[in-house]
């Protein structure tokens, strides 16, 4: 079971990459009370069938986890976003894409930790597979914290660092999404 | 710090990118490859993969190492996993590759070209045979 809500996101935004998505946005909204995420994709989708066989943590494509006889990512974030009072929805079409929206309640003494989220951030536009990721970022009413919003675009980050692969322009990457993040 | 824009982003980028051309970088086209399915986050792979960017930096690497992620590798009890291609090396999976290892891989492996025994999971025997 992942540790806090920002591994969540990214094994989702890792599926969706997955699922051949040339495009993946998310939604990263941050209150005193929740956590609302969402990440939608245009990758291969889901029939009906294949949703229900998606949350059932017995159940792994076989060509993602060889030899594994398990699928415990969307399982586990929905038990988990179940078991802290929040929601989990999953809506699919096959050759149209996927929306995952999940909450976190934060008053609720189960809710996991937010996690870092520069580190999802980064991890998530570095993700091989998706031309075009788009990142927004919204916190808002958190005591001690200011206001913050801004959005993150995985094509035009590459263009102004050069690529996302090498070292030298991954730093730089880093340097800019904290920047964002501190406002 | 001050909110960057994109154009200080691409300003910043012209300015290192001078400072590493003067840099002579020796071994170029390492490839590192972290494994970031379900498996590997909730093991840490998220950490270790930014622990390797900030390692191959400290140790003036940046200019010459590739650091991807891709999903599964199919070993998931010992993860996280990390894939190092070295030119004139053996292509090596180790495995267990906390962020807490990831100075000990880039001194060792990248700088020092040795392999790291404790954690070697897959490959290099098939390719020292060849040898």
């Amino acid at each position: 079971m992942h540790y806090a809500i920002t591994d969540y996101v990214l094994d989702i935004v890792q599926n969706a990459c997955e699922a051949h998505a040339s495009t993946v946005h998310v939604q990263f909204w941050e209150t005193m009370a929740w956590i609302d995420v969402v990440v939608r994709d245009n990758g291969r989708g889901m029939d009906p069938a294949e949703q229900v066989k998606a949350l059932d943590p017995f159940h792994s494509e076989p060509d993602k986890h060889p030899g594994r006889k398990v699928g415990l990512g969307l399982p586990f974030l929905k038990q988990a976003a179940g078991q802290c009072g929040g929601l989990f929805e999953l809506q699919s079409e096959p050759g149209k894409g996927t929306k995952v929206h999940f909450r976190f309640d934060r008053t609720n003494i189960d809710c996991p930790p937010v996690g870092d989220l520069e580190g999802l951030f980064f991890s998530a536009l570095c993700m091989p597979g998706c031309r075009d990721m788009g990142i927004e970022r919204i916190r808002e009413g958190v005591s001690g914290l200011p206001a913050l919003s801004y959005r993150l675009e995985k094509g035009e980050l590459a263009g102004a660092v050069g690529g996302l692969e090498q070292v030298s322009s991954l730093i730089l990457l880093k340097e800019y999404i904290r920047s964002q993040e501190e406002g | 710090m001050a909110k960057m824009t994109l154009d200080e982003l691409r300003a910043l980028r012209e300015s290192k990118r001078k400072d590493l051309e003067k840099r002579d970088v020796e071994g170029k086209d390492i490839q590192i490859v972290v494994g970031m399915g379900t498996c590997g986050i909730a093991a840490g792979a998220k950490q270790t993969f930014d622990a390797l960017v900030d390692q191959v930096q400290k140790n003036g690497l940046e200019g010459s190492v590739l650091i991807r992620q891709t999903g599964c590798m199919g070993l998931c009890y010992v993860e996280p996993t990390v894939e190092v291609l070295v030119p004139g090396m053996p292509t090596v999976i180790y495995g267990k590759m906390t962020a807490d290892t990831a100075e000990e891989l880039v001194k060792k492996h990248l700088v020092g070209h040795q392999l790291l025994d404790n954690h070697i999971l897959d490959r290099p025997a098939a390719d020292i045979m060849k040898k």
